[in-house]
């Protein structure tokens, strides 16, 4: 039996008079490749918010790697791609590796700097990834699906344990979705557990070992082909309205 | 001119400053355009502008030199700092407010205060745009230490400072303080200013910080590559123009802002020329 990395318990979270999320249970255990899917507005990215301690939930209990969120202080176990990897000012003057190297902050510590083994790091990262190449071309200057390589690679420089994607796809093209979640697969073979907010829900039916789905509370969570199994009406009731659903056929 | 320098010591308590602030100027300024905060160095000289008439004020009334413009100057850029940063989360969703604010605020208090000591005299027109007399051994000995308290501070939280600037919400998920660590780059902004005014005048002091950034960000690679160029633009102007204008008996605030923009000018021209001949040549090759 794997250890569980996140247990949420009765959690609920409030944004003002909104109810964001309402008793959601949730656990990840080592070693899960766990897609988060739901409606727009059902509470995706506050889950994600709550883990990160970003946000403080207003009831229930959440614990990290055993320990109480609010005590949780090794945030180099954890990663997080986010949404806004996308965004970025595409203008910024950094280099592949100098945001690769942005990924080892938090294990630093202020004052801290960069030794040689660090940098080892940096290059296994990059490598990892496949983009070794690339180690000293501005980021703006590669194209999007790229970009996202590189900012696995920052999550991934830490050596963390869970790693966070908030829709990592979007923006990128068919083909370049498919090899990204080759890639992820991969990493969770090497026992990275993954937590990864999606609409792309064909593709990752093909790659997680479990599906779960968030509208304010958790509507499913098993393995993907219990949830491919579900019919159209269920999944209506989960999203709250009527679902497309687009499956890949492989 | 080596003479000079040699014999007078104003001139080289000039030349000593324009070096220190042809570095450390750029360097914070690196930082200043990649958070897109260009405007703010505008914005804190002018309230400096105010600090430094309140210390003529000071001066011109009580005869005494209890607080001297420098310092006076010092303090105002500091609260503005401070202040500029509690407007920008007052106005979360128009940041860019806390600029004009405190801009007019500024120039408000120095227009008040300029006209209760009745005008000033040269020196005043030496702080609007510079000069190359005006640094005494203790502003000196000032900036000296406030480029060592920039260079440590930069030194230390240089990956916070980056990535802070690059990624707000990852900074913040790794566990930075952001707002700790915002305020404190903002005082140093402050202190830049202030050590900068001497020789490039409140109205210009701004561009020394931007302006080289605007010239390396174009051919360099990366942010530390970013720095370096920066500091070679801005530490060429400095020197020039601080010979230029002392032959040519201008403030050197005009002098250096005008090479500063003839060598942005030069590095996108050339840039372009670069990279048109290089597509030609590739299409040569592969036409």
């Amino acid at each position: 039996m794997s250890k569980p990395i996140v247990e949420m318990k009765n959690v609920s979270f409030h944004y003002g008079d909104r109810q964001a999320l309402s008793d959601v249970n949730f656990i990840i255990n080592e070693g899960d490749f766990i897609g988060l899917v739901g409606p727009n507005g059902g509470g995706k990215t506050t889950l994600i918010k709550l883990l990160l301690g970003m946000e403080k939930q207003t009831n229930g209990t959440i614990q990290l790697f055993g320990q109480p969120i609010h005590k949780f202080k090794e945030k180099n176990k954890l990663s997080y791609v986010s949404q806004k990897a996308n965004t970025f000012n595409r203008g910024f003057p950094a280099t592949v590796e100098e945001v690769v190297t942005m990924g080892l902050t938090a294990k630093l510590g202020y004052f801290r700097r960069l030794s040689r083994q660090h940098k080892k790091r940096i290059y296994e990262a990059v490598e990892k990834v496949g983009m070794t190449g690339y180690l000293s071309e501005n980021i703006g200057e590669l194209s999007g699906g790229q970009q996202q390589r590189i900012f696995i690679a920052r999550a991934l420089v830490s050596n963390p344990q869970l790693i966070i994607l908030d829709e990592p796809t979007v923006g990128v093209d068919a083909e370049n979705v498919e090899k990204f979640f080759e890639l992820l697969h991969e990493l969770n073979k090497q026992n990275i557990t993954l937590l990864l907010i999606t609409h792309d829900i064909g593709t990752m039916t093909h790659h997680a070992s479990r599906v779960a789905c968030l509208n304010k509370t958790l509507h499913f969570h098993g393995n993907p082909n219990e949830f491919q199994t579900l019919s159209k009406d269920q999944l209506s009731d989960f999203y709250g309205h009527p679902l497309n659903l687009v499956t890949h056929e492989h | 001119m080596l003479t000079n320098l040699l014999e007078y010591e104003f001139l080289r308590n000039t030349f000593l400053t324009g070096i220190i602030i042809g570095i450390i100027a750029p360097l914070l300024g690196a930082f200043v355009v990649v958070r897109r905060l260009s405007l703010i160095a505008d914005a804190l000289s002018h309230v400096t502008l105010a600090g430094i008439a309140f210390g003529l004020l000071l001066e011109k009334k009580t005869g005494a030199m209890l607080i001297t413009p420098f310092y006076s100057g010092l303090g105002f850029s500091i609260i503005g700092s401070v202040i500029v940063e509690r407007l920008r989360r007052v106005y979360t969703a128009f940041q860019e407010l806390a600029i004009p604010i405190i801009l007019s605020g500024g120039v408000g208090l120095s227009v008040i205060f300029i006209s209760m000591a009745n005008g000033f005299n040269t020196d005043l027109y030496n702080y609007l745009f510079g000069s190359v007399s005006a640094v005494s051994r203790h502003d000196l000995y000032s900036i000296i230490i406030i480029a060592i308290i920039v260079c440590t501070v930069i030194f230390l939280l240089y990956k916070e400072l980056f990535l802070l600037s690059f990624d707000e919400e990852q900074a913040v998920v790794t566990g930075i303080h952001a707002k700790r660590i915002h305020f404190v780059f903002i005082v140093l902004t402050a202190l830049v200013i202030a050590a900068s005014i001497r020789i490039v005048g409140v109205l210009l002091v701004s561009a020394l910080m931007t302006l080289p950034v605007a010239a390396s960000i174009r051919i360099a690679k990366g942010f530390k590559q970013t720095i370096i160029y920066a500091i070679i633009y801005g530490e060429t102007a400095v020197i020039l123009g601080l010979v230029s204008g002392y032959y040519l008996e201008i403030p050197p605030g005009g002098t250096i802002v005008m090479l500063l923009i003839l060598l942005l000018i030069t590095t996108i021209v050339t840039k372009r020329v670069i990279e048109n001949l290089k597509s030609r040549k590739h299409r040569l090759k592969t036409g």
